[in-house]
């Protein structure tokens, strides 16, 4: 097997020093916005009800969360855990996780009546091609318990609050 | 041309390789499960709460995976003790194989009951569940996850089951349960169907020689979640009294508490009313948990 693949990598021709693979390949850098750090995505209808849920009525809960400050911290903690989570650390390789944790922050933020418009995509689009399993979503959801506990939510009202997110599994759960 | 072959090659190299193929068995024992949705062993063997089924399925496997679950279980009472084992393998978070083999102390009971001083009645279930539709915590909220049940059991002591007016000393009960985590109250609530022709759950036999035969019983758990590890709640079981012995309904208040994410013990307060008409039944209850 190897003396097979030697034998086809020194049939190769070696490639003329200048040529632009990019362009070969029809690759187009994409750069980060220099205000928001962001990386442009495909135009779509920006709507609240892409947060998948109706929001609280009131914020009371929101009180509990501590603010949009609270909410941040939490929403940005819970990506950050995931990235360093082993279980699913690679879905958020090549991942835009600053947009990830603001639109994260925004759909909290609208869900727990906090002042706040989501400008993220409904959630179907969002996890399109994610690959997302069941076990995924529940690494997912001990990293957000994780973050609501260390600011000291509690335990009902986080679980208050997953209740809102929990029957959206159905268009982030895609295998 | 060349250029081809040597991509063919690569990427030859890169199925071949050992890391792609660990990347596609790692779901077998790999887990998944929030904390404590896997449940408990019910003392039939199948995934539930002490003394009732619920429409979960055991071990911590999701979707492509599987699960083991083994348990052992106590029930200290003023005139029995109880105590039973069992394993169960849950499949893709769909199927559930489970057996447990009760052993039930009659202590001074058995000298009364003419069997002697300290004989144990013993009982082998085999069991089998699958999830038919929803989930216990995802997905509609009012959609519980739905399960159908058959355990079979085989009491070994037929000759204690028929002296005490037992048609049969094997039987099959047939299960339908619903089960939800309601979030917003982190309640859990569970209801069970079950027909049923078991006598004290088949430990005295099933039916009866005057003809008593199969009927629907109720089984019903309301669990509060104090944090993702802890878990109080209350449960009651009907039961027949196809032996006119008198046989309770039974009830017990519990707490469960998943020690790590792979060992879950419970304790509770049991009341097994009369058994074999010695009356007020009620004691300690023990169980441990071990789950991958």
């Amino acid at each position: 097997m190897f003396s097979i693949m030697l034998a086809l990598v020194m049939l190769q021709e070696s490639p003329a020093e200048n040529i632009d693979w990019d362009k070969e390949f029809d690759v187009e850098e994409t750069v980060r916005d220099p205000v928001t750090g962001e990386f442009p995505i495909e135009p779509f209808s920006q709507d609240n009800a892409n947060a998948g849920a109706e929001p609280f009525d009131n914020a009371k809960i929101a009180r509990y969360f501590g603010g949009q400050e609270g909410i941040r911290k939490i929403a940005e903690r819970t990506v950050e855990l995931s990235e360093q989570d082993p279980r699913i650390s690679a879905i958020f390789v090549a991942r835009d996780t600053v947009r990830l944790k603001r639109t994260l922050f925004e759909q909290f933020c609208y869900l727990l009546n906090a002042g706040c418009d989501y400008s993220g995509r409904d959630m179907m689009a969002a996890h399109a091609g994610l690959g997302v399993k069941m076990a995924d979503l529940n690494a997912l959801v001990e990293n957000l318990q994780q973050a609501m506990g260390e600011q000291d939510v509690p335990f009902a009202v986080q679980n208050r609050f997953l209740a809102k997110l929990a029957p959206m599994s159905k268009d982030v759960v895609t295998r | 041309m060349a250029r081809l072959l040597s991509f063919a090659a690569f990427i030859l190299s890169i199925a071949a390789s050992p890391s792609y193929a660990a990347a596609n068995e790692g779901d077998l024992l790999n887990g998944g499960k929030l904390v404590l949705t896997n449940a408990v062993s019910s003392i039939e063997g199948a995934s539930g709460g002490g003394i009732a089924t619920w429409a979960t399925i055991s071990g911590l496997e999701t979707d492509g995976g599987i699960g083991v679950t083994g348990h052992v279980t106590m029930i200290e009472l003023p005139d029995y003790g109880w105590q039973s084992q069992g394993v169960a393998i849950g499949i893709a978070n769909r199927v559930e194989l489970s057996y447990a083999r009760q052993n039930f102390d009659t202590r001074d009971v058995g000298t009364t009951m003419g069997v002697g001083q300290g004989f144990t009645l013993n009982q082998d279930v085999f069991a089998a569940k699958l999830r038919l539709a929803g989930d216990l915590v995802y997905g509609e909220p009012l959609l519980p996850q739905i399960s159908v049940g058959v355990q079979h059991k085989r009491n070994l002591d037929g000759a204690v089951t028929t002296a005490v007016g037992a048609n049969s000393a094997n039987g099959t009960d047939f299960i339908l349960s619903a089960s939800k985590l309601i979030l917003s109250q982190s309640l859990l609530v569970s209801a069970t169907a079950r027909y049923t022709e078991a006598n004290q759950t088949g430990l005295l036999g099933f039916g009866s020689a005057a003809g008593k035969g199969y009927d629907f019983q109720f089984e019903g758990s309301l669990a509060y979640q104090l944090s993702r590890r802890a878990v109080i709640g209350a449960e009651m079981r009907t039961k027949p009294d196809n032996l006119g012995l008198g046989e309770d309904d039974w009830m017990d208040l519990f707490a469960a508490y998943a020690v790590t994410d792979n060992v879950t013990v419970t304790a509770a307060y049991a009341d097994l009313g009369s058994i074999a008409t010695f009356e007020n039944q009620r004691g300690a209850f023990l169980s441990a948990q071990i789950a991958f």
